[in-house]
């Protein structure tokens, strides 16, 4: 009977769908794909949202890219060289690059987007600090010339998550860096096609045809990236248990990232498959504000540090413990910059020397205001387990519940936490954001400068400095060592568990990248 | 008749006058600055800073208003923060998906629930009675998206004969239009379903101990005459207030449905509107339903006219 009404029914709307919208046969292969959040601003400088990075990866290019074991390959560069002294870097670009209107992408191009983004992007601020100027040399070369030699230039042009340095023509990347650009012009791998694409429904991409992929086989964001399917559409799907119940129906082929709690649905699935895409995965932060009593105070900072367990916090944001890894590593485990933080911090709290050491800081038993915010969901479990951590420690914590929105707008303000500001907020970070000194934005310790909490150590910043000079890769990973023994030293900030989330895909789905991105070449649907 | 249009149309102004101010003014002091949520994570204070003065969110609340209602009176709502749109194009995007919703929802609910209603008024006290004022409880009881979710879990996932989410545009295909309308209406349907025949069970419950219907019964007129023509449309006029007093609820219940389905209508524009505080786009999406409510009451005053001779504007 239930096969029968389907048939019927399934009748009726291919017969109905053939009369009424007989072009859209001519889509060929479609993925269909739903991301973590609604896609509105298009322009990938101008904000940090990851579904705006994603949206870039789909039709701009990159200069260098980073494959799958975090090695930065050149992409739309073909050969680039180094003057001995180190301050002159040499750019060509590959034969055949051409923009999404069949115009050529030029050396002017480059240099354009890169000043762009440098106004934007942390590690792209870095790197202008020492860029002295940029020249082009020929239609598809040109130089940056460097101050005095810099050790994280590829680093910065490979940086794989946002801001990344995108290619975008000339003339789009000379928009003010603080307004949205109005074109979607790239030379990626795909075409946004504007008139299909509707903000709240779906975002539609069509393969470029034009693109030439490198002929090295596509790895993590590097490589060749061949396009598999005719067309991408972004579907725009609010709620959770709807974007699982699509996928189990089989109306989208992938899902970015299912909520941990949905997992074991997908898992009794036999049309539906798991895929480890980012095995990097996230880590969660605890951000003091250093700016207000008390954790002005390093020792009431250490004092809370001290508290800390993460597999208190993994256990109650994600629960499974295949899904996460206790790592006391600020700069991600399984990659070349971690290190393991001494004494058990942050792994085994010290509640008795935590207690010792408020009293010794004077602690006077005001409540810390610690804010949770109530509409992320794998962030609202964090707030609770810092309070119960802290008060064990002797700490009077007052959790105040809020909505994201509200709560990263209180986080800019730097009152006293009983008139308006705070004390201690949570948030995570893609581990890709987070794997250098430079580009870990919660190490920046220049004060108004630095990130919520605006911790100030000129100590910090020399040896960040030093990092970013070094060429050295050897030097240069003591000098990561010697930033995260300086941040735990003086308490800065507490990285509190690494944690992974697989995305999903109908079991007709292939080749779903490994990379600190979602990305649609290189995946096939049979 | 006209006059009292035109009194009543007027009356509009002070109506949106007073909400413009109260939205303006609520969006204004609750927490949340849409220059962090553009400015995203990793941005610094200076970033923020520098968006707000782009957005002109550093003016003064009273110049921020005074530039706002001049640029309404000119007809211009505004661009959104977000969608490098002005908010005129989102509505204009969004608002077929919540027309036919709330049309598909009013066009079942009453449908299902007058002649409910009717049917419980005559049979009062009697077995299909007491089952239209259970369902009836139900249907007031359960929330909206416990019954969205019931109905996809039911026909879209375990039978698999309607699609779980999404939406199909009618000029695109209408039986794609038709298919993923089904599960939303009902689910909005459901609440005024329960309100409808509830308040028409009244309705013609009072009118059938009326002098005039034991009048027209002792005349021998047939039940069906009886409960159409008498009944029924004696009982027409607080039937009416009811579903125009409902369009509110109709829009509080888009809100909920198009999220849980999928559908890329008003409500769901509204929600991601304040979630990311989009003021332009709230300011102006609440200022509508003002407007649409206010119209939509205007219509059922004036509608009073055809069920009720005595009635007079």
């Amino acid at each position: 009977m239930k096969k029968v009404m389907r048939r019927t029914l399934g009748a009726i709307a291919a017969g109905a769908i053939l009369a009424a919208a007989g072009p859209a046969l001519a889509q060929g292969k479609v993925l269909k794909f739903v991301q973590n959040g609604n896609l509105t601003i298009l322009d990938p400088i101008w904000t940090t949202a990851y579904v705006t990075r994603n949206h870039g990866y789909l039709i701009y290019d990159t200069l260098f890219a980073s494959d799958e074991n975090n090695v930065v390959k050149p992409q739309m560069v073909d050969k680039y060289e180094v003057s001995p002294d180190k301050t002159v870097w040499t750019f060509t670009l590959r034969d055949g690059l051409e923009w999404h209107d069949g115009k050529p992408v030029t050396a002017e191009d480059c240099i354009a987007s890169l000043q762009r983004w440098g106004k934007r992007d942390a590690m792209g601020l870095k790197l202008m600090d020492f860029v002295k100027e940029f020249k082009a040399v020929d239609a598809k070369t040109f130089q940056m010339v460097l101050k005095e030699p810099y050790g994280l230039v590829l680093d910065s042009l490979g940086k794989p998550s946002s801001n990344v340095p995108f290619i975008m023509p000339k003339a789009v990347a000379e928009t003010d860096a603080f307004k949205q650009i109005d074109s979607q012009i790239g030379s990626g791998p795909f075409v946004y096609q504007k008139n299909e694409s509707k903000p709240g429904e779906r975002h539609v991409y069509l393969k470029n045809p034009k693109y030439k992929p490198r002929a090295d086989a596509a790895s993590g964001l590097a490589g060749g990236k061949v396009v598999k399917v005719d067309r991408v559409e972004i579907i725009e799907m609010p709620d959770t248990q709807q974007q699982v119940n699509a996928l189990v129906a089989g109306e989208i082929d992938l899902l970015e990232q299912p909520p941990h709690d949905l997992i074991p649905i997908l898992k009794k699935d036999k049309g539906v498959k798991l895929v480890d895409w980012n095995p990097l995965g996230h880590q969660f932060i605890i951000r003091f504000n250093h700016v207000v009593k008390p954790f002005d105070n390093p020792k009431i900072r250490m004092a809370a540090l001290l508290a800390m367990r993460q597999e208190d916090y993994l256990k109650a944001t994600v629960g499974e413990p295949e899904f996460y890894k206790v790592c006391s590593a600020a700069f991600v485990c399984g990659t070349p910059n971690a290190f393991d933080a001494p004494n058990g911090l942050l792994v085994k709290p010290d509640f008795e020397k935590a207690k010792a050491l408020l009293k010794e800081a004077g602690y006077d038993g005001t409540p810390v205001v610690l804010m949770q915010s109530t509409t992320l969901p794998v962030l609202t479990n964090t707030a609770p387990v810092t309070k119960q951590l802290l008060e064990q420690a002797g700490f009077k914590v007052d959790m105040q519940s809020m909505d994201w929105q509200t709560l990263v707008t209180r986080r800019t303000k730097k009152d006293p936490a009983d008139k308006g500001g705070w004390n201690i907020l949570h948030t995570f970070s893609v581990a890709a954001d987070i794997l250098n000194p430079i580009s870990t934005s919660y190490m920046v310790a220049q004060g108004d400068k630095s990130w919520f909490g605006w911790p100030t150590d000129p100590e910090m910043e020399k040896i960040r400095d030093a990092y970013a000079k070094e060429t050295d890769p050897a030097k240069a990973k003591a000098l990561a060592k010697a930033v995260q023994d300086r941040a735990l030293e003086t308490a800065q900030y507490g990285w509190i568990g690494q944690w992974y989330g697989p995305g999903a895909s109908r079991a007709n789905i292939s080749g779903w990248l490994k990379a600190p991105v979602p990305v649609m070449w290189n995946i096939e649907k049979k | 008749m006209l006059d009292f249009i035109i009194r009543r149309l007027i009356a509009i102004i002070p109506v949106l006058t007073v909400v413009a101010v109260f939205v303006f003014l609520m969006l204004r002091l609750t927490p949340g600055d849409p220059a962090a949520v553009i400015a995203g994570d990793n941005a610094t204070s200076d970033q923020i800073a520098d968006i707000r003065t782009k957005l002109g969110l550093d003016e003064p609340i009273w110049t921020q208003f005074v530039i706002w209602i001049s640029n309404i009176l000119q007809g211009n709502f505004g661009e959104s923060f977000f969608f490098k749109k002005t908010v005129a194009e989102l509505i204009a995007q969004r608002v077929e998906p919540t027309l036919a919703l709330a049309i598909c929802t009013l066009v079942i609910a009453v449908t299902v629930a007058v002649p409910m209603g009717v049917l419980a008024a005559y049979r009062h006290g009697s077995l299909l009675d007491r089952i239209v004022m259970g369902f009836s409880v139900l249907g007031f009881s359960v929330p909206v998206f416990v019954i969205g979710y019931c109905l996809i879990y039911v026909f879209a996932i375990e039978l698999g004969w309607l699609p779980v989410q999404g939406y199909i545009r009618i000029g695109v295909s209408f039986w794609g239009f038709l298919e993923r309308m089904i599960l939303p209406s009902i689910t909005l349907a459901v609440i005024f379903v329960a309100l409808i025949a509830r308040m028409t069970r009244a309705s013609v419950l009072e009118v059938l101990n009326e002098d005039y219907i034991r009048t027209a019964r002792a005349k021998g007129l047939s039940n069906r005459v009886e409960l159409m023509r008498h009944a029924l449309r004696n009982a027409a006029v607080p039937i009416l207030t009811v579903i125009g007093l409902g369009i509110a609820g109709l829009i509080g219940g888009a809100v909920v449905t198009e999220s849980v389905y999928g559908l890329p209508g008003l409500g769901r524009l509204t929600v991601e509107a304040v979630l990311s505080r989009d003021f332009p786009t709230i300011q102006t999406v609440i200022l509508l339903f003002s407007v649409v409510y206010v119209v939509i009451n205007l219509l059922i005053d004036i509608s009073y006219t055809l069920f009720d001779p005595r009635i007079r504007y």
